[in-house]
């Protein structure tokens, strides 16, 4: 019996090993179609389900890469006679002289094509948006409740905080459809769905995880530290920025890199705030598109290739998020026992 | 100079403090009047075919409470493991540091990775695919919880236990265990309020129904896929249901926390 639960208990303990493994592996095997037919030049590929000729993929392909910055519309120019049959959710093209677009229909020999770039630079910019938005609030509030509220604030306020981290991230997304994004559109023009607002939620989403978890490091900061540095006449400020920060600075800065790697793979919050337009953002406030988004709205529907190929995404996303937290969690907070 | 430095910086952290509590209490007040407004008897008596709420709270806590049994036996017993028969090994350390990973990992990967394993060779969307998907969100928060709390446990109630001469599952079963109960529960109760407002796992792997079931080896009902749904839904009736079950949720996954802080409160 004794032996048994032994076992039992370790191989419990291997589930979590294997989980995450079987993640990998099953994300790989389910994504290896995509990978090899759009191999690692589909983290550059700014197309989405455009139908091209399957002859002049090449040719594309190569016109591709001296045009990446300005396609916006799925539509490759090329120099060729290239024949390109439009996506159907397409209505505005530009017709450049030197691109002909014909609604051709010869399906035989031609080929959809599949790229990341739109939703990975999607999720990078909205994370980034998020962090610079949220990392100075949650850096005041830290401040504000551990140094210089009084206790009668500073507790009750400490516990809302941590209460509102628990609320679900869809409550955050509504919340930014209905009301945050139409404020921000008011204020800064554009859209009320787009990166901006998608930022700025996501932003919001994460002030009270980053907050508390600074505000419980900061509070480890010995007490004597803090009051011989007071006796030499320093100001509170002072005693911040020199004592309190220094001490706590691993745990604030794994807490900042582990809220971004929750921002990075947040679904709920973002998904009814960025708009889901497959297209570059020129200005913040257009429309645009993350990996979990790409993921949330297309998986139901999607067979084949194409859902090869959002698995191609979730097998990007795990990795980075799966890295990014793993640094933050071996580098910064490496738990002490 | 100092000093005027040291009231600007306090200044600011005050008006950022008050901004970021601003924000959140804005999203607080809206969905409560919102929520409060289309809140009626005719939600919690009709299904989500008749304009109601019944099949969703129904289906949301089912597909929670599956995730429960199937979740905490596996985290509870693992969490065990680590602190009670590892002794401190690196495989030991590996786990729980994984497990951390695995706590912050991105929620809809986990939806793609049953997608792959459940839905896919079954050939449709079903409540069992749902379940599990939670319960692997869950696995690691019980483990940490129960290793956490373990490591509580006064090292002298296990020697005695041994001293007596009970074989160590009976020690940790009927002694450790018992001494950690509140804690365990509690953060069981915790992860629980986590997992019950999760809606990306549940996208692809659950799907949704209008109609009342209970019949896991369909589509299953649950409330935050339909509020994703019905938010965007041009139907104004539509998009107060969704309020109203948003507010539910929110009360919801609150209290149970408030619950949880003021036992490990009480216990202390």
């Amino acid at each position: 019996m004794e032996a048994f639960f032994k076992k039992f208990s370790a191989f419990s303990a291997a589930t979590i090993l294997l989980i995450l493994t079987s993640i990998f592996v099953v994300l790989f095997l389910y994504a290896k179609p995509a990978i090899k037919e759009y191999g690692l030049k589909f983290l550059i590929d700014s197309r989405w389900d455009v139908v091209v000729n399957d002859s002049n993929i090449k040719m594309a392909t190569a016109a591709l890469n001296q045009n990446t910055t300005d396609i916006d519309n799925e539509i490759i120019p090329t120099d060729d006679d290239l024949d390109i049959i439009e996506d159907n959710d397409l209505k505005d093209i530009p017709m450049d002289d030197d691109l002909n677009i014909e609604q051709e229909n010869n399906v035989s020999d031609t080929k959809v094509i599949y790229g990341g770039l739109i939703p990975i630079v999607g999720t990078i910019l909205s994370t980034i948006l998020a962090m610079l938005f949220a990392v100075p609030i949650a850096m005041g509030i830290a401040v504000f409740l551990s140094e210089i509220a009084p206790p009668f604030i500073s507790r009750p306020v400490g516990i809302a905080i941590e209460l509102l981290a628990a609320i679900p991230s869809i409550i955050y997304g509504m919340w930014g459809l209905f009301y945050f994004g139409p404020f921000v559109s008011k204020i800064f023009g554009g859209g009320s769905v787009s990166l901006l607002v998608a930022g700025l939620v996501l932003g919001i989403m994460v002030i009270p995880f980053i907050a508390s978890l600074t505000r419980d490091s900061m509070k480890t900061t010995p007490n004597v530290l803090k009051e011989s540095a007071y006796a030499m006449g320093a100001t509170k400020f002072e005693v911040i920025r020199d004592v309190i920060f220094p001490y706590a600075k691993k745990g604030i800065i794994g807490s900042i890199i582990l809220a971004l790697g929750r921002a990075l793979g947040e679904t709920m919050a973002v998904a009814f705030v960025i708009g889901g337009v497959f297209s570059f953002p020129h200005k913040i406030t257009d429309p645009t598109v993350s990996i979990p988004v790409v993921l949330a709205n297309n998986f139901a529907e999607s067979s084949g290739m194409s859902l090869s190929v959002l698995f191609y995404l979730a097998l990007i996303l795990f990795v980075i998020s799966f890295v990014v937290i793993s640094f933050a969690k071996f580098y910064f907070l490496r738990d002490k026992r | 100079m100092r000093f005027l430095i040291n009231k600007v910086v306090l200044f600011l952290s005050t008006v950022a403090a008050i901004l970021g509590l601003l924000f959140l209490f804005w999203i607080l007040i809206t969905l409560t009047i919102k929520g409060v407004c289309a809140i009626n008897l005719h939600i919690f008596t009709n299904d989500l075919v008749n304009n109601g709420l019944r099949n969703l709270l129904v289906g949301q806590f089912v597909l929670a409470f599956i995730a429960v049994l199937i979740g905490v036996p596996i985290g509870m017993i693992a969490g065990v493991y680590l602190q009670e028969y590892s002794f401190g090994s690196k495989y030991a350390e590996v786990i729980r540091n994984l497990s951390d990973v695995m706590m912050s990992a991105p929620s809809i990967v986990i939806g793609t990775f049953v997608y792959a394993v459940i839905v896919n060779p079954v050939g449709h969307m079903n409540g069992w695919a749902g379940a599990v998907a939670l319960a692997i969100m869950m696995i690691p928060i019980v483990l940490r919880t129960t290793d956490d709390m373990l490591f509580l446990v006064p090292k002298e109630l296990r020697e005695a236990g041994v001293a007596i001469g009970a074989p160590k599952y009976k020690v940790i079963f009927d002694i450790i265990l018992k001494a950690a109960k509140v804690g365990i529960m509690t953060g069981f109760l915790l992860a629980f309020a986590r997992i019950v407002g999760e809606t990306a796992p549940l996208l692809f792997t659950s799907g949704n129904s209008e109609y009342f079931t209970l019949d896991l080896n369909n589509e299953f009902p649950s409330l935050t896929v339909a509020i994703y749904n019905l938010a965007t839904m041009p139907d104004k009736n539509l998009v107060d249901i969704a309020w109203a079950g948003a507010f539910i949720l929110t009360l919801f996954v609150l209290v149970i926390n408030l619950f949880g802080r003021y036992i490990i409160k009480e216990k202390k």
